[in-house]
């Protein structure tokens, strides 16, 4: 407590914040605190000995379309590192802050790295989880986040679509009925990522969670990797994470030149080194090569083969959408 | 939450037999057990579940330190801005016959009734880039949702009822003799306010305060919603809980959430105090009274 008051004091009034040359605000969506943490270091130090200019990363965490949605309504973002291309086009569209074309701006449209949809089950595997066709069993509960507020949901949501209209004699109509087996196995529905896998390892419901590749290497770092297995299934699907530099933002605060160089930057072996360090799948060869080892081959379908994130959003997930009519005929029952 | 302060002294009549007043007793205490004692001893244990030296570490880490200091600069400034307008709202209402008084009464409950969520809306449809005044303020380079300004303005509307609502029932049941009598002594309004309503009013103002310094210091919807939750810029207290929680970083954010806990026990003690000073002046006057 001694301590404490004086600091306490002394923040409240001496503590302006060091003022560096150049300052970034990165909004980004919840299970990305963990790279950007290991990459802001590397890059600030990669553009200090380049440019010999100061630069501080600001970041700003949440569910990727709330965030999004912050952007528009006016949080002044040098640049968005999201989870799926909609919420950066929903930028496009609705705020007008980011200029059409940005996918074309960097390689790999825009995405630095990609991830998949993976099963997480508890140690031993109890209920014998293999496969999405175990997520519809009786008495198995998933978890998973809500696809109306989040991304990762929502690649849930199309990951299990995709592998039951690849079935033999698989179509739009078993699909559905697949999907709403799963979601009718969901006790809790959380708004992010972040805070299903809290609902998993903290307050230990349910017996899968459905989420990125690289947040379970996050679980396993921060509650030890004996409490859970990660089950890869049989296919899944490619989410390519893409990043925008906010074009409104940076041209009035002059700050275009970090920000270009900061999202430029995770391209580079040393970004792509960090990625993969953080079990982000690496775009980089001679890295993919090295991290071979914790990246198992799974078969993966992209985003195209339902229309592109645009069609897609509008079929599945916006209002009176097919999300909303499984959760429907889920209530109801 | 009104009439809080002054609880007449009744004489107390049962009929309910031992056993039923024994079950009564019991159901509430385990509830208060239940869902109020245990969940506030646990945020301790966890916050110190790993030691003095981490929890400290959690306090004086610079995100930390800054949502201590935003949190602190935003109840200096909402908290004295309700003073005023409680003030002012509650004189007004109490001393003097208008049109449109019970309408503004009703408008005074309005935070109370709104969701904090919406409130923290209101503000980004009226600021945000896209709102009504946003491509104006984007213009002037004034920003206010997602800075300061927002967490202030939300805390503002959130805590906007409680001075006013503490002292309303006071002065009406007060009544305006005393000020007549001041006015006809000759007094000018400034004595008349010093000297004759302010001394009446002081307890119930107090504790009209300190209610809204913990609202305004714990509130978590309406800022949430304005802050951007920049971390180190505009992250209060409840917000970094929430950040820390999700970071799987319990010992910290059960420590950031321990220094919430400690302002609702001061308070607490406070509004006992305030309470127990009330009642005894009361007594006071009472034994005044009879002796003359």
């Amino acid at each position: 407590m001694r301590k404490l008051i004086p600091a306490l004091l002394l923040s409240v009034f001496a503590a302006a914040p060091a003022l560096a040359d150049v300052t970034l605000l990165n909004v980004s969506y919840d299970v990305m605190r963990d790279f950007y943490k290991d990459y802001n270091p590397v890059f600030a130090k990669h553009y200090q000995a380049k440019f010999n200019d100061k630069v501080t990363i600001q970041q700003s965490h949440g569910g990727s379309s709330k965030q999004a949605r912050s952007v528009i309504d006016g949080l002044e973002a040098d640049v968005v590192t999201m989870n799926q291309s909609t919420d950066i086009d929903a930028i496009v569209d609705k705020g007008r802050q980011i200029n059409a074309g940005w996918e074309k701006k960097f390689p790999n449209e825009a995405a630095p790295f990609s991830s998949l949809q993976v099963l997480i089950v508890r140690k031993g595997n109890p209920k014998g989880i293999k496969d999405w066709n175990d997520l519809v069993k009786p008495g198995v509960q998933v978890i998973v986040p809500n696809p109306k507020t989040s991304g990762n949901g929502r690649y849930t949501f199309l990951a299990a679509w995709g592998y039951a209209a690849k079935l033999p004699g698989g179509n739009d109509a078993k699909a559905r009925d697949f999907v709403t087996g799963v979601f009718k196995n969901v006790p809790v529905l959380d708004a992010g990522g972040r805070a299903a896998t809290t609902t998993f390892m903290q307050r230990n419901i349910g017996d899968v969670l459905v989420t990125f590749e690289n947040e379970a290497e996050m679980i396993a770092r921060e509650f030890g990797r004996g409490g859970f297995e990660v089950v890869y299934p049989s296919i899944s699907i490619d989410a390519d994470l893409p990043v925008a530099v906010v074009d409104k933002v940076v041209d009035k605060k002059g700050t275009r030149k970090a920000a270009e160089a900061y999202l430029q930057y995770l391209w580079s072996p040393e970004g792509q080194e960090v990625a993969a360090q953080n079990y982000l799948r690496p775009r980089d060869k001679a890295v993919a090569a090295k991290y071979a080892k914790q990246f198992p081959a799974v078969k993966l379908f992209g985003i195209d083969e339902f229309g592109g994130w645009k069609v897609a959003q509008k079929k599945y997930f916006d209002d009176g959408g097919i999300y909303d009519q499984v959760a429907a005929s889920i209530a109801k029952r | 939450m009104a009439g809080g302060v002054n609880n007449a002294p009744r004489s107390i009549v049962t009929t309910e037999t031992r056993p039923v007043r024994i079950v009564l007793t019991g159901i509430a205490l385990a509830f208060i057990g239940l869902f109020l004692v245990v969940p506030l001893v646990s945020v301790f244990i966890e916050a110190f579940r790993q030691g003095w030296h981490l929890y400290l570490a959690a306090l004086v880490e610079p995100d930390a330190l800054s949502a201590i200091k935003l949190t602190l600069i935003t109840a200096a400034i909402a908290v004295p801005l309700n003073l005023v307008f409680g003030l002012s709202a509650a004189w007004a209402i109490a001393k003097f016959e208008f049109r449109g008084k019970s309408m503004l009464i009703t408008l005074i409950d309005l935070p109370f009734a709104v969701s904090p969520v919406v409130a923290g809306l209101i503000y980004v449809l009226l600021f945000g880039a896209q709102g009504w005044w946003g491509p104006w303020l984007a213009d002037h380079d004034i920003k206010i949702i997602f800075a300061v300004p927002g967490i202030v303005l939300a805390t503002v509307f959130v805590t906007f009822p409680f001075v006013a609502r503490e002292l309303i029932p006071l002065m009406e049941a007060q009544g305006s003799d005393e000020e007549q009598a001041a006015m006809v002594l000759g007094a000018t309004g400034w004595q008349m306010f010093w000297r004759v309503t302010l001394p009446n009013i002081k307890w119930g103002l107090l504790y009209g305060v300190i209610l809204a310094n913990a609202r305004a210091m714990g509130e978590f919807g309406a800022v949430s919603v304005v802050s951007g939750h920049v971390r180190g810029e505009t992250n209060t207290i409840p917000l970094h809980v929430e950040i820390l929680y999700n970071e799987y970083n319990f010992v910290a954010a059960f420590a950031c959430a321990s220094l919430l806990a400690l302002l609702a026990l001061v308070t607490l003690a406070l509004k006992s105090w305030v309470e127990w000073r009330t009642e005894r002046l009361a007594a006071e006057d009472r034994r005044h009274a009879t002796e003359e």
